[in-house]
């Protein structure tokens, strides 16, 4: 938990803008006749970091998943940069290259080179011309610093590596918005610095962000939100700094004190 | 000191010990020998009963196989020859390769047809097999389908023209409409292929002679010749088919779904040889009398059928085995559904589905012999029928059979040799 701190944040380009990037209306979704998610508002302003904590099942995973239509939502609304997510092919294909997003298991496409990985969308959804395609890439991998990398295959590179490939796979598509689902708890712990940091480096720069994990650390350092979803509810949220310090809720203080009290 | 007492108190190695050979009694030959096949007394036994029933076998063989005839007219002759010694009667191979080959209807002067379609047939299979085949070879593969059909059917070469022009219309409809949407342009290029070819309908009858190859029809065609088109034709047309059936039953629209899976159950519970009566005898009920169509391309539709639904369950197997995320990371990419079977689903798939596919491949291959019970004569047809039934070689079961046997192994063990070597290939990318 203590291992971002090492590192300060450049706080000067993360600012909040007052234009709304995400907006989640009274949204419901069921899994056949289980209620994951219950009313969910949530507005989300362009350059805002948020992390989501919960305990596991609480609909985390779910709720991230339904703001790039992986899932489906039966209720309510959700509007990404301005656009209406329905059930329309259209829309959804144009609000998936606006937002990135990260798995905890990466997701790396096995049977393509670092590079590959990295210009496949381009290409093909935004029709870049592949040289152009491959210079983006390389700038992104070198942020992400693994360029010399990029002609391996996924299965050669450590977790760490991978995980930084994925998210200069979804950031060659210049998206407005990350999402990232528990970027890092699939890792060994001395990987996990070098993925937050570059998420920090992202957060630096003023991208949008949504993120779910558990890394408080990092929540205390570039999370200007921290939210606390139970039950498929959002329990509690706060600025981070009353977050840790005065949780309201007892199912927040009994979450925090589990996970950062030993 | 004692071991217990080594663990218990700090300790440091000082000096290393240098590599040693390993004891005498475990190295080379003797060692194998006590190692694989007289570890105790129950292997030494098995082993030397094994090693007798090999002689036994290779004592009969060997001189069948050396001692034969090549030179005879007919079994009567052999015999002479032989005069009661071992030996096989390989003269009926010699008098009667091209009829085995090629069939006793296909004309003799047109051979090379046949043995030129076989050639160009290697060069257009290249650039698909080995990734290391310049990639211009393409252009054969693209032109083999067409200039095949000239070549073994004959007739005028406006015929199979029409048909490229036709698909190269398509083609170029589909890459012009195909921005807008998939549907868009496969609708297009299927109506601009139906166009031309319905303009194309037109010329072959007043140009019946233009650079026309003697017309062969499809009965005349016969041998091992037949038994390779049928395996190539319906392997390579069950492929994309059989892909088909796999992505539609996976289908979230129903009818889509329903149709696959009906097509596939009922054909996998159905006898081959079944669907091919029913090419041979029930389709002709249906069709409207005189209607010529073709006994070769029905049969071709029937083993078509029945390779693609079970290259369909094998590609099923391939689609499952691969994790959810790799879907989920190509739909957040914003790719379309073609684009992330195409690009991303399939490739994985088929990779996994390669031993099961070359399984039914195989199989495919050797079932175009079944044919020969609807009165085709592929090879095993060659043989059950005029070979046999001649009264020069009646009676010479061995050699005959022997030697189907040995053309279909060599061509089975280079496909099954050829997919081992994909999948090396394929594996040593990732490590
Ligand atoms: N595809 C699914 N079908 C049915 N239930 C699901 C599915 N995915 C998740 N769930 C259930 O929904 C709940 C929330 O899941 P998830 O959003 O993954 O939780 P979290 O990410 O917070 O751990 C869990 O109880 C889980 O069992
Ligand atoms: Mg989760």
């Amino acid at each position: 938990m203590s291992m971002t701190e090492e590192r300060s944040v450049d706080q000067s380009a993360m600012k909040v803008s007052d234009e709304v990037a995400i907006e989640i209306k009274n949204m419901n979704k069921w899994y056949g006749t289980f209620h994951v998610l219950r009313d969910i508002d949530l507005t989300v302003m362009r350059g805002e970091r948020i992390v989501i904590c919960g305990p596991s099942g609480s609909g985390k995973s779910t709720l991230i998943r339904c703001i790039n239509a992986l899932e489906e939502h039966q209720k309510g609304s959700i509007t990404v940069d301005g656009t209406v997510l329905s059930s329309d092919l259209k829309n959804i294909d144009r609000i998936r290259s606006e937002v990135g997003m990260c798995f905890q298991h990466f997701n790396l496409f096995p049977h393509l080179t670092i590079l590959e990985n990295c210009t496949l969308a381009p290409i093909w959804v935004r029709k870049t011309p592949k040289r152009d395609a491959e210079k983006t890439a390389m700038h992104f991998l070198e942020k992400v610093k693994i360029p010399d990398q990029a002609n391996k295959y996924p299965g050669q590179l450590s977790g760490g590596q991978q995980q930084r490939v994925a998210i200069a796979r979804s950031l060659c598509m210049r998206p407005r918005i990350m999402l990232f689902d528990e970027p890092t708890s699939a890792l060994d712990p001395e990987m996990i610095k070098e993925v937050l940091d570059t998420m920090i480096e992202l957060a630096e720069e003023g991208m949008t962000m949504i993120c779910v994990t558990h890394e408080m650390g990092f929540a205390r350092q570039v999370a200007n939100r921290v939210i606390f979803m139970d039950q498929g509810q959002i329990v509690e949220q706060n600025e981070p700094e009353e977050f840790f310090k005065n949780p309201r809720s007892d199912r927040t203080k009994l979450f925090l004190s589990q996970i950062l009290g030993h | 000191m004692s071991d217990t007492h080594a663990q218990t108190v700090a300790y440091v190695r000082e000096s290393f010990l240098e590599q040693a050979p390993p004891p005498e009694r475990e190295t080379g030959p003797i060692r194998w020998l006590r190692v694989n096949l007289f570890s105790n007394w129950f292997y030494a036994i098995l082993t030397l009963l094994s090693i007798y029933v090999v002689y036994t076998l290779l004592s009969d063989f060997l001189p069948w196989l050396f001692n034969g005839v090549w030179n005879a007219s007919d079994i009567r002759e052999c015999r002479e020859i032989l005069q009661g010694a071992t030996g096989g009667c390989f003269a009926v191979l010699a008098e009667r390769w091209n009829q085995l080959l090629f069939g006793f209807s296909f004309p003799s002067d047109q051979y090379w047809r046949i043995v030129v379609a076989f050639l160009l047939f290697c060069i257009a299979a290249a650039p698909v097999l080995f990734a290391a085949v310049p990639r211009v070879l393409f252009v054969v593969t693209g032109l083999f389908p067409f200039v095949a059909y000239y070549l073994i059917w004959g007739g005028t070469i406006l015929t199979p023209l029409a048909v490229l022009v036709g698909v190269v219309a398509g083609y170029f409809a589909y890459r012009r409409l195909v921005d807008q949407s998939f549907a868009m342009g496969l609708l297009g290029g299927v109506v601009a292929g139906l166009i031309v070819w319905w303009l194309a309908a037109f010329v072959p009858q007043d140009q019946p002679s233009f650079l026309a190859l003697r017309p062969i029809p499809s009965r005349d065609l016969g041998g091992f010749a037949l038994n390779l088109m049928l395996g190539v034709i319906c392997v390579s047309l069950s492929l994309p088919f059989g892909i088909l059936l796999a992505l539609g039953r996976q289908s979230r629209l129903p009818i889509i779904k329903w149709i696959c899976v009906v097509f596939i159950e009922f054909v996998r519970g159905v006898p081959l040889i079944t669907l091919l009566f029913v090419a041979n005898v029930v389709l002709a009920y249906f069709l409207p009398p005189g209607s010529n169509f073709d006994l070769i391309l029905r049969v071709i539709i029937m083993i078509t059928m029945f390779a693609s639904a079970y290259i369909a369950e094998v590609i099923r197997g391939g689609l499952a085995a691969l994790p959810r995320g790799q879907y989920e990371a190509a739909d957040s990419l914003g790719l379309d559904y073609t684009q992330a079977m195409r690009l991303i689903i399939l490739p994985q798939a088929l990779k996994i589905s390669i031993p099961g596919i070359v399984n039914v491949a195989v199989g495919l291959f050797k079932d175009t012999t079944l044919v020969s019970i609807i009165s085709m004569f592929d090879l095993v047809g060659m043989i059950r029928g005029p070979i046999l039934a001649s009264t020069e070689w009646n009676g010479v079961y061995w050699e005959l059979y022997g030697f189907a046997a040995l053309l279909f192994f060599i061509v089975c063990y280079a496909i099954s040799q050829y997919s081992q070597w994909l999948e090396r290939q394929l594996n040593t990318e990732h490590r």
